[in-house]
C-alpha cells in the first residue's frame, strides 16, 4: 500500500441556482423534451465568475489562514479561460503562493480531474506536495440537454506524501479513443452521440472493467467500497457501474445533479471532496474519471479524517444560495444573448501588462502594505506611507488582505454606470486592523448593504477586454456569511 | 503661514456664455461667447493680456491638449498659455494661475478661462475614462453620481439621520437650485420644481434621484485680472478683489489610511481654514454674504456647509430644511442655480462661480441680485469623489471690504 493521499479538501458553488423550470419555461415550446429535466436547480457563476476565479475561491476554502506551501498547482478544466497563458498561474499568483510554485493546467477531456489527481499522487510518492484544483465553467447550447445538466463549480484537494486523511490504496488507467461527446478548440458547445450507446458501449465496457481491474488490483473486493464516487449524468449509469462491478447500490455518491448539476472535469474532485465531508475511518472511496478512457482511484479514510475540514465545503457552499429564474440574464453572462450595453460599455479595458506586472501582488494577490515602524496598513503599498504624522519612507511590508474580514464604511447602488448586474454597487470598505479600499460588492442584492456589514474577499474578473480578449482580475466584497 | 494673496489681484473683468445644450457651437466658440463679454468688461484690447490659463477637463470630448486651443480661440499675441486640469476644480486652478502670474509680478494683466463640451459625447451624465494604467486594475469603474452617493450612507451612519429626514433635506437642496435657476438667463435649467418632483424621481444611484444631480452642460466663463492699482488706473472705481485663494488635494489618506468615516471632505476643511485664515474671516456663518459650492449632487451641496464650516457637524441637514440657504435665507447658497441649474461644464464651473460672485458684488445680477450688500462672497470647487479629490476655494470681496 502507498503511503501517500489526501491531506485537505476543499469546494466552490457559484451563489446563483438557476431553476431548471425557468429554462424549460423558456424553451419548451421549441424542446418539448426538456420537460422531464426541468427538476431542481443548477449552480451557474456570475458573468465574472470563470473557471480560474472559481479554483481560486476552492483553494481559499480548503488552505483557509495556515500554511500555504506547496511544490506544486495543478487546474484542470475543459473551459480553460486562456488557450496560451497559464491559467493555473493566475491562480497562483491569487493565492499569493511563493513564486517557486509549479504550475500546470490539466484538460482535453472531463477525466482531466481524475487524470491529474492520479499525476499528483505519483509526485506525492516522490515526495512532493500538489495543489490539486479542477473548476469548469461549461457554455451549453441553450435548450440543450446539456443546458440542462451542466453546472458551474470548482473543488481543491491537497495531494501530498504520508496518509493524511485519505490514504490512496490504487489507481488505474484505461485510455481508448471513444468519442461520447466532443467540442473543438474555440467553439462552446459539446456534440452529443446518442445516450443508449455511450452507456452500453462506453460506461459498460469501458469503465465497468476499470473498475474490476482496480479493485483487484488493491486486493479488495467491491463490496467493501463504503463511497462509489461516479460523476456522471446520465440517469441510471452509476447504478448499473456498481451492480456489474459488486458495489453496494447504497454505496453511491449523490452526484450533486439536482443541487448543482454537471461541473465536468471538476464533477469527480467536487464529488470526493463532498464525500470526505462525511466519510468515516477506515471507510473505502471508489472515484472515477471517464472521458476516452477510464481513471479509478481507490481510497481509504484514515483516523485523521474529521481533522481536515473547509472553511465551506460542498455543503456549506450549497446553504449559500440565491434561487434564481432569471434565465435571459443567464444567458447574457454567458455571452450566449448580445443585449445593448449602451453607450457606457464603450470603456477601453485595455490592460498595460506592464504595469499589471509590476503591480501583481497587489492586483492579483490584494497585498497591501503594513509600515514596520508604525503599524499602519494600507492597500495599495506604497514608497512612502499614508500615516498623516509619520510618512515613513519605504518602510512597509508586504501585508495580504485577501483573508482578513472587512466592514463596508459606504455604498451605492449605481443605475447609471455600465454593469453585467446592474445595479453596480460599489463603496469604501474597510479591513479589520486597519487598509481600506473602494470595492464593488458582489453576492448580495442592492438592498442588503449597509454601513457596517462583514465582508469577505472574493477574487473574480474586474473587467473584459473585448476587443483584445484579456480579462483583468482583481478582488471583490461579499459577504461574510 | 506664507503671506497670502488678500487684496493683491483685483477682478478686471468677467464674461460667461450661456450654459446648456449647446448643439450649436463648439468649444472655441463658447471660449468665445465668454471672452467678449469679459474683455468689454475688462475695457482693454486683448494685446494687453500679458499670460493666459486654460482649465477643461475631458480631452477626448473637448479641444485637445496643450493650451494652443484657447490661444487660437481667441487669437492670443503669441503669449504663455498653460492648460491645466484638476477634475472639476480646473476652472478654479486656471483662475489661481492667472492670479499668481500678477500676484508675482510677472503679468500685469493676465487671463483664466475655462470650457467644457460635454453634450458632444453621444449620452447623458459625463464621460468614462481611464484614470491611469493602475488605478484602472484596483479602483472601480462606477460614475460620479455612484461616487458622491456613498456620502449619504455615511453620513446617516455617521449622525443618525434617517433615511426620510435626509432625502428630505436633499430634496430641499435640489428645489432651491431649480427656483433659482428659474431666474438666471444663462443658466441651463430654468424650470421650478417641488418636492415632492424630487422625492420621487427615478434613482440614478442609490439614494440619489434624477434631481439630486447636477446637470451636464456646454459652457465656458472668463476672468481677466490685473492689480488693483492698475484696475483703478484703467477708470475702475468698484474694484473686486481675490480675497482668499486655497486648493487641497488628497494625498491618499482618506482613501487608503485610516481615520475619514466617508461622510465629508478632508480636502475642504482644511481647504476652508486656510482660506478664512488667509482672507481675515472669523466666523464664516456670521460673516459670509453668500456661497457658490459645488453642488454637483445634493448630498455634496448639505455635506459642503458643514465642511466650510458654516453649519455644525451633523446639522447641515437642518439648516439645509430651515431655509438658512435659500435665496432669501442668511446666507444663500447657489443664488444663481448652481451647478444643480446653472449646469456643470467642468473646466468652466470654478469660474462661473466667481462670475456670479462677482455680478453680486457690483450689484449686477439682475432679478437675483441679493439686496444687502454682499462683503464676502465664497466660492467653491471640488473636483475627483469624496475618498479622493481637489477641493479648491475663492473668496471674493469690494476691496475696501
Amino acid at each position: 500500500m502507498s503511503d501517500v493521499g489526501l491531506h485537505g479538501f476543499g469546494a466552490y458553488v457559484p451563489i446563483t441556482r438557476l431553476q431548471r423550470s425557468a429554462i424549460h419555461a423558456a424553451n419548451g415550446w421549441f424542446a418539448g423534451g426538456l420537460k422531464g429535466l426541468a427538476k431542481g436547480e443548477k449552480a451557474v457563476g456570475s458573468w465574472d465568475e470563470d473557471p480560474i476565479t472559481m479554483a481560486v475561491e476552492a483553494a481559499r476554502d480548503m488552505l483557509g489562514e495556515g500554511e500555504r506551501s506547496v511544490d506544486s498547482i495543478t487546474l484542470a478544466s475543459t473551459t480553460h479561460v486562456f488557450a496560451d497563458r497559464q491559467n493555473t498561474g493566475v491562480v497562483k499568483e491569487a493565492l499569493n503562493l511563493d513564486d517557486t510554485t509549479g504550475a500546470l493546467d490539466a484538460g482535453g477531456s472531463q477525466r482531466a480531474g481524475t487524470s491529474s489527481l492520479i499525476a499528483a499522487l505519483d509526485a506525492a510518492a516522490a515526495g512532493k506536495r500538489t495543489l490539486h484544483l479542477a473548476a469548469e465553467r461549461l457554455v451549453p447550447n441553450p435548450a440543450s440537454e446539456r443546458e440542462m445538466l451542466a453546472g458551474d463549480a470548482a473543488a481543491a484537494l491537497l495531494v501530498g506524501p504520508g496518509a493524511g486523511i485519505a490514504r490512496l490504496i490504487a489507481s488505474h488507467s484505461v485510455t481508448a479513443d471513444f468519442v461520447d461527446h466532443f467540442r473543438e478548440t474555440g467553439e462552446n458547445a459539446d456534440y452529443d452521440w446518442e445516450a443508449r450507446w455511450v452507456r452500453d458501449e462506453g460506461f459498460g465496457k469501458i469503465a465497468v472493467p476499470a473498475i474490476r481491474d482496480a479493485l483487484a488490483k488493491a486486493g479488495i473486493q467491491g463490496d467493501k467500497v463504503n463511497h462509489f464516487i461516479a460523476p456522471i449524468a446520465v440517469r441510471g449509469v452509476p447504478e448499473m457501474l456498481a451492480k456489474q462491478a459488486g458495489i453496494p447500490v447504497e454505496a453511491i455518491a449523490d452526484t450533486l445533479g439536482a443541487a448543482i448539476g454537471h461541473a465536468g472535469a471538476a464533477q469527480a474532485t467536487l464529488m470526493l471532496t463532498a464525500t470526505l465531508e462525511k466519510a468515516r475511518t477506515g471507510d473505502i472511496l471508489c472515484l472515477i474519471g471517464f472521458g476516452q478512457g477510464c481513471d479509478v482511484l481507490l481510497f481509504e479514510a484514515t483516523g485523521a479524517i474529521g481533522s481536515a475540514k473547509p472553511r465551506l465545503g460542498v455543503s456549506g457552499w450549497l446553504a449559500r444560495r440565491q434561487a434564481s429564474d432569471n434565465y435571459m440574464k443567464y444567458l447574457f453572462h454567458r455571452g450566449l444573448v448580445p443585449l445593448e450595453k449602451g453607450a457606457r460599455a464603450e470603456f477601453d479595458s485595455k490592460t498595460a501588462l506592464t504595469a499589471m506586472w509590476r503591480n501583481r501582488k497587489a492586483v492579483m494577490g490584494l497585498v497591501g502594505g503594513r509600515c514596520t515602524k508604525t503599524g499602519t496598513v494600507q492597500f495599495p503599498k506604497t514608497e512612502i506611507s499614508v500615516n498623516p504624522n509619520d510618512h515613513g519612507v519605504r518602510t512597509q511590508e508586504d501585508y495580504p488582505l485577501a483573508e482578513i474580514p472587512a466592514r463596508v464604511m459606504t455604498y451605492t447602488a449605481d443605475v447609471l454606470a455600465f454593469s453585467p448586474e446592474p445595479p453596480d454597487c460599489y463603496g469604501n470598505i474597510e479591513f479589520e486592523g486597519g487598509g481600506r479600499m473602494m470595492a464593488q460588492f458582489i453576492d448580495m442584492p442592492a438592498d442588503a448593504l449597509e454601513v457596517g456589514k462583514e465582508l469577505r474577499m472574493m477574487f473574480r474578473i474586474k473587467s473584459m477586454d473585448e476587443q483584445r480578449h484579456f480579462r483583468r482580475y482583481f478582488w471583490k466584497a461579499a459577504p461574510a456569511h | 503661514m506664507a503671506r497670502g494673496i488678500k487684496d493683491k489681484v483685483a477682478i478686471l473683468g468677467m464674461g460667461c456664455a450661456k450654459f446648456g445644450e449647446r448643439w450649436d457651437k463648439d468649444a472655441d466658440q463658447l471660449m468665445v461667447e465668454a471672452y467678449e463679454e469679459a474683455i468689454a468688461d475688462a475695457g482693454i484690447e486683448t494685446s494687453q493680456i500679458d499670460a493666459a490659463w486654460l482649465g477643461a477637463a475631458f480631452d477626448a470630448v473637448n479641444i485637445g491638449p496643450s493650451g494652443i486651443p484657447l490661444s487660437v480661440a481667441l487669437r492670443l499675441n503669441d503669449i504663455g498659455v498653460t492648460k491645466v486640469e484638476n477634475y472639476c476644480a480646473s476652472g478654479t486652478e486656471s483662475f489661481r494661475g492667472a492670479v499668481y502670474a500678477v500676484a508675482s509680478g510677472a503679468a500685469d494683466i493676465a487671463l483664466a478661462m475655462g470650457v467644457e463640451k460635454l453634450k458632444d459625447t453621444g449620452y447623458g451624465g459625463l464621460p468614462v475614462r481611464t484614470r491611469g494604467t493602475t488605478h484602472d486594475m484596483i479602483g472601480i469603474t462606477g460614475s460620479a453620481p455612484g461616487n458622491f452617493a456613498q456620502l449619504a450612507a455615511a453620513y446617516r451612519a455617521q449622525h443618525g439621520v434617517s433615511p426620510d429626514d435626509l432625502k428630505q433635506a436633499m430634496a430641499h437642496v435640489s428645489v432651491k437650485s431649480h427656483a433659482n435657476g428659474a431666474k438666471n438667463p444663462k443658466a441651463h435649467l430654468r424650470n421650478a420644481i417641488t418636492m415632492e418632483q424630487a422625492i420621487n424621481a427615478p434613482t440614478i444611484a442609490a439614494p440619489l434621484g434624477l434631481f439630486d444631480c447636477c446637470g451636464v452642460s456646454d459652457g465656458a466663463a472668463c476672468a481677466i485680472v490685473t492689480t488693483p492699482e492698475i484696475a483703478r488706473s484703467l477708470g475702475k472705481t468698484d474694484i473686486v478683489t481675490v480675497k482668499a485663494l486655497q486648493i487641497a488635494s488628497s494625498n491618499g489618506w482618506e482613501a487608503q489610511g485610516s481615520g475619514w468615516n466617508g461622510s465629508y471632505f478632508h480636502t475642504t476643511r482644511v481647504a476652508a481654514a486656510k482660506a478664512y485664515d488667509e482672507a481675515g474671516i472669523t466666523n464664516p456663518r456670521e460673516q459670509l454674504s453668500l456661497m457658490e459650492v459645488h453642488d454637483c449632487f445634493s448630498i455634496t451641496e448639505l455635506v459642503t456647509m458643514e465642511d466650510l464650516f458654516v453649519s455644525k457637524e451633523g446639522e447641515g441637514w437642518k439648516d439645509v430644511l430651515d431655509g438658512f440657504f435659500d435665496a432669501d435665507g442668511q446666507v444663500p447658497c447657489q443664488i444663481d442655480g448652481g451647478l444643480k441649474c446653472f449646469g456643470h461644464p467642468i473646466g468652466a464651473s470654478g469660474l462661473r462661480m466667481i462670475y456670479e460672485n462677482y455680478l453680486q458684488l457690483l450689484g449686477r445680477a439682475g432679478e437675483r441680485q441679493r439686496a444687502k450688500q454682499p462683503v464676502f462672497a465664497l466660492s467653491h470647487n471640488l473636483g475627483g469623489m469624496p475618498n479622493s479629490n481637489v477641493s479648491s476655494i475663492a473668496i471674493v470681496g469690494l476691496s475696501d471690504a
